[in-house]
């Protein structure tokens, strides 16, 4: 200490100058060049090994997409978005696609909201493994960040046969989805989550129940019900600590009101909580993702677009659609001219989606243009960049990347 | 839907009844409930709404309207823990004038604000009064400068070069 120094606890030898200083503590940068996964910077002051003052120093991969909104097209402005968090794509633009719904007062027909429901899923699957396999590196754990990785290929795989791309799908668009599911879909969803089911067990034992991993993790970065609720906290994280928040309970969007699914809660609010919500929401979506195939496959070939867009879709769509043409990829088809000259009625509109990493917020004002006036949106990881600041002091560094990596965090998504 | 409105009207009529002279105008936008209040009563709106329930801050929204010369900023709130509340999302707007743009922070009322408040600042040049932490956060101290968020902002080309403006470079707070 800094005190014992001066008060004489050193011999003072000739020549030599003991000044006390101010502050006896260090700076730590951790970051940017990619402290985990993607780019952040967190300044981090320690006492010996004891974080007394932790600044989150964000924004090094933005990209100003509410600027660039405004000169963009309603719909171009879906592929943009999505660049947020690629793997979380059907999530991330739902809430957009949903306000501009709102505005032009069309809803989805039923068909198109399971779509939706089912990729919105398959994706919150895959953001969890992603976020998990994460989790593992900052750990030391390779195998587990292997296991989830390679797993999350399987439902990488099932968005692709749906939309046709890997990650960025562009699925949802105003009044609809961009197209139908092919009809050996569901038999290829329902082995996907007969897998998977056993798969969590496994991640259990090497991981969730594996006594190094519980003791980095177990009573570590414990936020209580109050703080997460102060500071606004999304998702499974906010969930891990009690409180019993999720949009698709709360105001069920799209199908979620008609399917039947759990919210699971826990007490602890600790890391290992966090992961653990992780896993039995990837239970749950199982489920959700069952439930959306049975309810597709009895009702085929209903329409997937509102009938005001519908009538404008040229004849090779309608003809691919009513399977006189079958999907050999020989075809370009091209979305309805439409959407091209989309002039949006003037208005304000607010819609929310819980997103993979939680609640996912938009704010769209139209003046009646074929841009948008301002959008200004709020994504998970921005809102929980926030528990950095509050939670982490007290706790010592080497604790930093088991907070960190619990709360699932993605730099381009919060920078935006 | 009949049942979900006659909700949104007991939702108004309470708040209005918490708000009571504060509210310049209550309107029922899309999604959510806009409640406009005068800036010097801004602190006090939030506090009796906090009381009310509403526990969180989803969002800070400026929206520049140039033609005014005005700024609109939104606090869209909500509530965790008051599972009837939990439906419902407040706008609680107030309009500032372009030229001089400040208005009282609520980061203290509701910390979920903070770091939205400075996200606002660094993009609007919007002063936040008694703030604890107004810094930039995700901006660098020229792009900052230039405010990219106003209307009177135009977007270049990505062949354009920025103007640097070191003077601002020099003036803003940085790390």
């Amino acid at each position: 200490m800094a005190s014992n120094i001066s008060s004489g606890s050193v011999p003072h030898l000739p020549g030599m100058e003991v000044t006390e200083l101010s502050k006896n503590t260090y700076e730590v940068y951790i970051g940017p060049a990619h402290p985990g996964s993607g780019h952040m910077r967190i300044i981090v002051e320690v006492d010996g090994d004891v974080m007394v003052r932790v600044d989150p120093d964000i924004g090094f991969v933005h990209r100003t997409m509410e600027k660039l909104a405004e000169g963009r097209d309603w719909i171009k402005n879906i592929p943009l978005f999505e660049r947020m968090a690629i793997l979380d794509a059907c999530n991330i633009t739902l809430p957009y696609v949903e306000a501009v719904e709102r505005l032009l007062g069309t809803e989805p027909p039923d068909r198109a909201r399971y779509l939706r429901t089912l990729l919105c899923e398959i994706n919150r699957i895959a953001s969890h493994l992603y976020g998990m396999g994460i989790f593992g590196v900052f750990l030391g754990h390779s195998t587990l960040y292997m296991w989830a990785f390679g797993d999350r290929e399987v439902f990488i795989d099932l968005a692709e046969q749906m939309t046709g791309a890997r990650l960025t799908h562009s699925y949802p668009v105003f009044g609809g989805v961009r197209r139908d599911i092919p009809d050996d879909f569901p038999e290829n969803a329902r082995k996907a989550t007969k897998y998977m089911r056993n798969r969590l067990n496994e991640y259990a034992k090497i991981f969730l129940n594996n006594p190094n991993i519980r003791s980095r993790l177990e009573n570590v970065g414990i936020m209580s019900k109050n703080l997460a609720t102060e500071l606004g906290i999304v998702g499974p994280n906010l969930r891990a600590s009690g409180v019993r928040y999720d949009v698709r309970l709360n105001e069920p969007y799209e199908a979620y009101g008609d399917v039947e699914f759990e919210i699971p809660v826990f007490e602890e609010g600790d890391s290992l909580a966090r992961a653990w919500a992780r896993v039995e929401e990837i239970r749950q979506s199982l489920n959700i993702i069952e439930q959306a195939v049975d309810w597709l496959e009895k009702h085929p070939r209903e329409n997937f677009m509102h009938e005001k867009f519908w009538k404008t879709a040229p004849k090779l769509y309608k003809d691919v659609f009513s399977g006189q043409i079958d999907y050999a990829g020989k075809y370009r088809v091209k979305l309805m001219p439409l959407f091209a000259s989309l002039k949006v009625p003037p208005g304000k509109a607010f819609a929310r989606v819980e997103a993979g990493r939680g609640e996912m917020v938009y704010y769209v004002e139209s003046d009646g243009e074929d841009v948008p006036y301002r959008v200004r949106v709020v994504s998970p990881s921005f809102r929980n960049v926030i528990a950095f600041k509050y939670l982490m002091p007290g706790h010592r560094l080497m604790d930093l990347p088991a907070i960190y990596g619990s709360f699932d965090y993605f730099p381009p998504e919060w920078d935006r | 839907m009949v049942g979900g409105e006659k909700k949104l009207i007991s939702i108004q009529d309470s708040l209005k009844n918490v708000l009571k002279d504060n509210i310049i105008s209550i309107e029922q936008a899309k999604g959510y409930i806009d409640v406009l209040v005068p800036t010097d009563k801004l602190v006090d709106s939030a506090k009796k709404l906090k009381e009310f329930g509403f526990d969180h801050v989803k969002s800070v929204t400026a929206v520049d309207y140039i033609a005014k010369k005005q700024f609109k900023i939104t606090y869209h709130i909500s509530s965790y823990l008051n599972e009837e509340l939990s439906k419902y999302i407040i706008g609680l707007s107030t309009i500032i004038n372009r030229d001089d743009p400040h208005l009282p922070s609520l980061s203290k009322i509701w910390v979920s604000a903070e770091f939205q408040e400075r996200e606002v600042y660094e993009f609007f040049g919007i002063i936040f009064d008694d703030h604890p932490d107004l810094r930039l956060l995700l901006l660098t101290p020229v792009v900052a400068a230039l405010k990219p968020l106003r209307k009177d902002f135009v977007v270049k080309e990505e062949s354009d070069n920025i103007e640097v403006d070191y003077a601002a470079y020099n003036a803003t707070k940085w790390w």
